[in-house]
C-alpha cells in the first residue's frame, strides 16, 4: 500500500511531504503526486509519531461486556495510538503464555494497533507466588512489562525478588503503588472534602510510601522499576530526588490526573471515581512540572472501560476508573501544551518514544526518517469540540469529560503502513483487517 | 423544597422555617385526634438499605400523623440483599407512584444521587447516609436545643451565641457533621471533643474547636453536651483500647455530669450504650433531653416530609 501525505507538520516544526511505501516511511521533502492509493492532505495538521500507551485496560478475555481486544484498539486508533500495552487483570489473569499469546494475536488479526500484553507479576494478581514470568518474555507475545496492577505488589520480600527476576529477560515491573492497609475501603483522595463528605480517604503518603520503598529496593538489587499513575506532588518530588542518584526508574502521569482533582467529587457523580484518585490542584500542578521537567517519563491513559451499571449506583458501589484513549491527545494538549509546558517533539516523547522505550517496542526510535516504520498520526492541534458520548469509540462510555471542551482532533491514523483512521473516522473492520493480513503476507 | 439531603445547603432562614413548622406539627401530638390530613393520598416509601428501627419509625409516625400512606422497604431478604441496583430499586417505586422518599443507605451520597438521578421523580428526604450527614436528626436536635433555651418563644429565633460540645467518635458520625453545618448556620459556636484517632482530616478548614480533652471542655462550662454512640467495632479497628479506657477518657460519668453548669443540657441521639459513652445517671438526669429528642423527631420529620410533599412539584421536561 502507498499513502502520500502532503505538507505536515513534524514534531520539530518542518513542513514535508511524506511517502509510505511498504509498511515504511520511504520519502520525504517535496513530493509530486504519483499514483498512490491514499493522499492525505495534512495542511495545517500535526503529524505524531503513532502514540504508544503503556497502560490500557481491553478486558479481553472475560469482560467482553466492558471492552474487547477489537474495541479497544479502536479507541485506540482513533486517539492517534498505534500500539497498546494491555493489562493483566483480565478473567482469566494474564499469568501464563496461553493468556498472553491469545491476547497478543487477536491484537495482530484485528490489525487497528500493534497489542502487547503485559504479564501479572503473581499468580492471579494475589501477590503470594511469582506467575511464570519467564515463560511469558519467551512466548509469542514477547512479554516485556510485568504488573499487577489494579492491586500493589505490597510484600516487600515478594517485590524484592520480582525486581530481581525479570532482570534476566530484560523486562521491567510497573508498580501500582498503594499501600493497602493505608488504602482499605478508601474512594477519594482524604482531604477536608473527603471528611465532608464521609468517603474513606486514600492519602497521598499510601502512594509515596510504596514509592519510596520501590526506588530502595530498585536501588539495592540494581533493576529497573516503572511506576504507574502517578498521583501527588510527593511521589514527584520522590522520583526526582531517586533519578539524581541513578535509580533506574520511569513513571507515568494519567491525562486525567494531569487536568481534574477531587473537587469534582462533591457531587458523588461516578464518573469521577478512579485509582489513584483525582488529588488536589498543587497535586495536578506539581505533575505537569514533573512531565516539564523530565521527572516524570510518559503519559499513560490507565483506559478502564466498565458498563453502565457499574457507574449507575451510589459513589461507595461505582467500579473505579475511566476510559482515556480517544480523549488522551486532546488532554495533553490542553494541560501541557496550550499551557506551554510543552512543545510538540515533547509530545511526540511523552506519548510515543519514551513508552516504547520503557516497554522494548522496536520502530519508535527514529520516527519521520527514511525507512523508519510508518507509524504516526496526523491531528488537528486547532480544532475545538465539546467532548460527547459520540467521540467514543470502545465499547463503554465511562469518560469523565462529557460536556468538556476539549481541543483537537485526530484526522488520521496510520499503523503498519495502512491507515487504521482517516477524515477524523475510523477505517472499517474488514478493510483494517485485510490491510494488516497483507503485511503478515509481506 | 425539593428534597432534604443535608443541612450543609441550608440557609439560616430555611432551617428556621423548617423548625416554626415543626412547631407547629408539635402542637398536633397534645391533640386528642393526633393527625392532619394535609397528606391525604400522598405515598412515602420508607427505603432502609441499612437497619434503623428507631428512625424508621419516627418517619413512619411522622408520615402517618400527616395521613399520608406509608410503604416499608427494608433491603434486607428483599431483592437488594440479591443485588438489584439503587437504580431499579428506585425506578420500581418511582412505578408504583411513590411521591417521596425517605432513604437510609450505608454509602456515603446515596440520597443525593437519587435525588440527581432521574430515575424517580419524587422528593428524596435522607435518613442517614453512611458518615456523610443525617439532616433530620440535626434538625431535631437544633429544634429540642431552641425549645430548652427560648421555650414557647422560639417561633423565629436560631441558636445565637450557643455553645455546644459533641463528644465521641466525630470521624464515622453523620450526626456530627450535620450539626456542625446547621449549629453553625443558626449562629452556635460548635467543638468537638474526640480521641484524635476518631477526628477527621482536614477538620482545621471546618468552622470548628477541636479539642481531645474533655475534662477542659467541662471546665469551659458549654451550653449542651451531645455524647455520640461508640461502635463497638472500632475499638477493633485500633481506634482506641478499650472500652474502659475510652469511657474513662471520653465518658459522660456521674462525676464530669455534676460539675456541668446547671443549665446545661446533655443529649444523645440514641441508641446510648449506658456505661460506655454516657453514664445511667447522666442520661436520665433533668438535664437530659433523650426522651424529648425522640418526642421532637416526630414533629420536626412532619415539618420535612409536609414541606417536601405539599410543595410545588416540578414540572419534568
Amino acid at each position: 500500500m502507498t499513502i502520500l501525505v502532503k505538507a505536515a507538520t513534524l514534531p520539530d516544526g518542518t513542513r514535508t511531504d511524506m511517502l509510505v511505501r511498504d509498511g515504511v516511511i520511504a520519502e520525504l521533502g517535496s513530493l509530486l503526486s504519483s499514483p498512490v492509493e491514499h493522499v492525505i492532505d495534512a495542511d495545517g495538521l500535526q503529524a505524531l509519531p503513532g502514540l504508544v500507551d503503556l497502560h490500557t485496560h481491553l478486558r479481553e478475555p472475560g469482560s467482553e461486556q466492558s471492552e474487547t481486544v477489537l474495541t479497544g484498539t479502536r479507541a485506540a486508533a482513533i486517539g492517534g495510538f498505534t500500539a497498546v500495552f494491555a493489562m493483566a487483570n483480565t478473567h482469566p489473569v494474564a499469568d501464563t503464555a496461553g493468556v498472553v499469546e491469545q491476547v497478543h494475536s487477536l491484537g495482530v488479526e484485528h490489525g487497528y494497533a500493534t497489542v502487547r500484553p503485559i504479564g501479572a507479576v503473581t499468580v492471579g494478581l494475589e501477590g503470594r507466588q511469582l506467575a511464570e514470568i519467564g515463560a511469558m518474555a519467551r512466548s509469542r507475545a514477547g512479554v516485556t512489562v510485568f504488573s499487577d496492577d489494579g492491586k500493589c505488589v505490597s510484600d516487600a520480600l515478594l517485590m524484592r525478588r520480582a525486581l530481581e527476576y525479570v532482570k534476566g529477560f530484560g523486562g521491567v515491573i510497573a508498580q501500582h503503588a498503594q499501600e493497602p492497609r493505608l488504602t482499605e475501603n478508601a474512594t477519594m483522595n482524604e482531604s477536608a472534602l473527603s471528611s465532608e463528605l464521609g468517603l474513606v480517604g486514600w492519602p497521598a503518603m499510601a502512594e509515596e510510601a510504596i514509592i519510596a520503598r520501590d526506588l530502595l529496593l530498585a536501588q539495592h538489587v540494581g533493576a529497573r522499576i516503572h511506576i504507574c499513575h502517578v498521583s501527588t506532588a510527593g511521589s514527584v518530588e520522590l522520583i526526582r530526588w531517586f533519578k539524581t542518584r541513578g535509580v533506574q526508574v520511569t513513571a507515568e502521569v494519567t491525562p486525567h490526573h494531569l487536568l481534574l482533582t477531587d473537587q469534582l467529587v462533591s457531587g458523588y457523580d461516578t464518573r469521577y471515581k478512579v485509582n489513584p484518585p483525582l488529588r488536589s490542584d498543587d497535586d495536578v500542578q506539581a505533575l505537569r512540572s514533573g512531565v516539564a521537567d523530565g521527572t516524570i517519563d510518559i503519559v499513560a491513559t490507565d483506559h478502564a472501560p466498565h458498563p453502565a451499571e457499574a457507574k449507575e449506583c451510589a459513589w461507595d458501589e461505582a467500579a473505579f476508573g475511566m476510559v482515556g484513549l480517544e480523549s488522551a491527545l486532546p488532554v495533553v494538549q490542553s494541560s501541557l501544551v496550550d499551557t506551554g509546558l510543552l512543545d510538540w517533539s515533547d509530545v511526540a516523547r511523552v506519548l510515543s518514544s519514551a513508552p516504547a522505550r520503557i516497554g522494548r517496542l522496536s520502530g519508535y526510535d527514529s520516527p519521520f526518517s527514511p525507512g523508519s516504520a510508518a507509524e504516526f498520526t496526523l491531528y488537528d492541534p486547532k480544532a475545538s469540540r465539546v467532548f460527547d458520548a459520540s467521540d467514543l469509540r470502545g465499547k463503554s462510555v465511562n469518560t469523565p469529560y462529557l460536556g468538556r471542551n476539549l481541543p483537537g482532533r485526530v484526522v488520521a491514523t496510520v499503523h503498519q503502513g495502512y491507515p487504521t483512521v482517516l477524515d477524523g473516522e475510523l477505517v472499517d473492520v474488514e478493510r483494517v483487517a485485510a490491510s494488516a493480513a497483507a503485511t503478515r503476507g509481506r | 423544597m425539593r428534597h432534604l439531603v443535608s443541612t450543609r445547603e441550608l440557609t439560616r432562614d430555611e432551617a428556621i422555617g423548617i423548625l416554626d413548622v415543626a412547631e407547629d406539627m408539635a402542637g398536633v401530638a397534645h391533640r386528642e385526634m393526633k393527625k392532619l390530613p394535609t397528606l391525604r393520598g400522598k405515598t412515602v416509601v420508607n427505603l432502609f438499605f441499612e437497619d434503623s428501627t428507631r428512625t424508621r419509625m419516627s418517619f413512619e409516625a411522622a408520615a402517618k400523623r400527616l395521613s399520608a400512606d406509608v410503604i416499608n422497604f427494608s433491603a434486607k431478604g428483599s431483592s437488594v440483599s440479591k443485588g438489584e441496583s439503587l437504580k431499579d430499586t428506585a425506578q420500581t417505586l418511582a412505578a408504583m407512584g411513590a411521591d417521596g422518599v425517605v432513604i437510609r443507605h450505608s454509602a456515603s451520597g446515596a440520597p443525593q444521587t437519587l435525588a440527581r438521578s432521574g430515575w424517580i421523580d419524587a422528593g428524596v428526604v435522607s435518613a442517614g447516609d453512611g458518615t456523610h450527614e443525617h439532616p433530620t436528626q440535626a434538625l431535631l436536635d437544633a429544634f429540642t436545643m431552641r425549645r430548652r433555651v427560648h421555650g414557647a418563644a422560639a417561633r423565629g429565633k436560631g441558636l445565637d451565641g450557643l455553645t455546644v460540645t459533641i463528644v465521641g467518635d466525630i470521624l464515622h458520625s453523620r450526626v456530627a457533621r450535620s450539626n456542625l453545618w446547621l449549629l453553625t448556620t443558626l449562629g452556635a459556636s460548635v467543638r468537638f471533643v474526640a480521641p484524635a484517632s476518631l477526628v477527621p482530616i482536614g477538620v482545621e478548614s471546618w468552622p470548628v474547636e477541636i479539642g481531645y480533652d474533655l475534662d477542659a471542655a467541662i471546665e469551659d462550662g458549654p451550653d449542651v453536651v451531645m455524647m455520640l454512640r461508640v461502635q463497638a467495632e472500632r475499638m477493633h479497628a485500633a481506634f482506641f483500647p478499650n472500652a474502659r479506657e475510652y469511657a474513662r477518657e471520653w465518658g459522660l460519668d456521674d462525676e464530669r455530669a455534676a460539675r456541668l453548669p446547671a443549665g446545661t443540657i446533655v443529649m444523645h441521639p440514641g441508641p446510648m450504650n449506658r456505661g460506655l459513652e454516657i453514664s445511667a445517671a447522666a442520661a436520665d438526669s433533668p438535664r437530659s433531653t433523650v426522651l424529648e429528642q425522640v418526642t421532637n423527631g416526630v414533629a420536626v420529620r412532619m415539618a420535612v416530609l409536609y414541606l417536601v410533599l405539599s410543595g410545588e412539584r416540578e414540572v419534568r421536561s
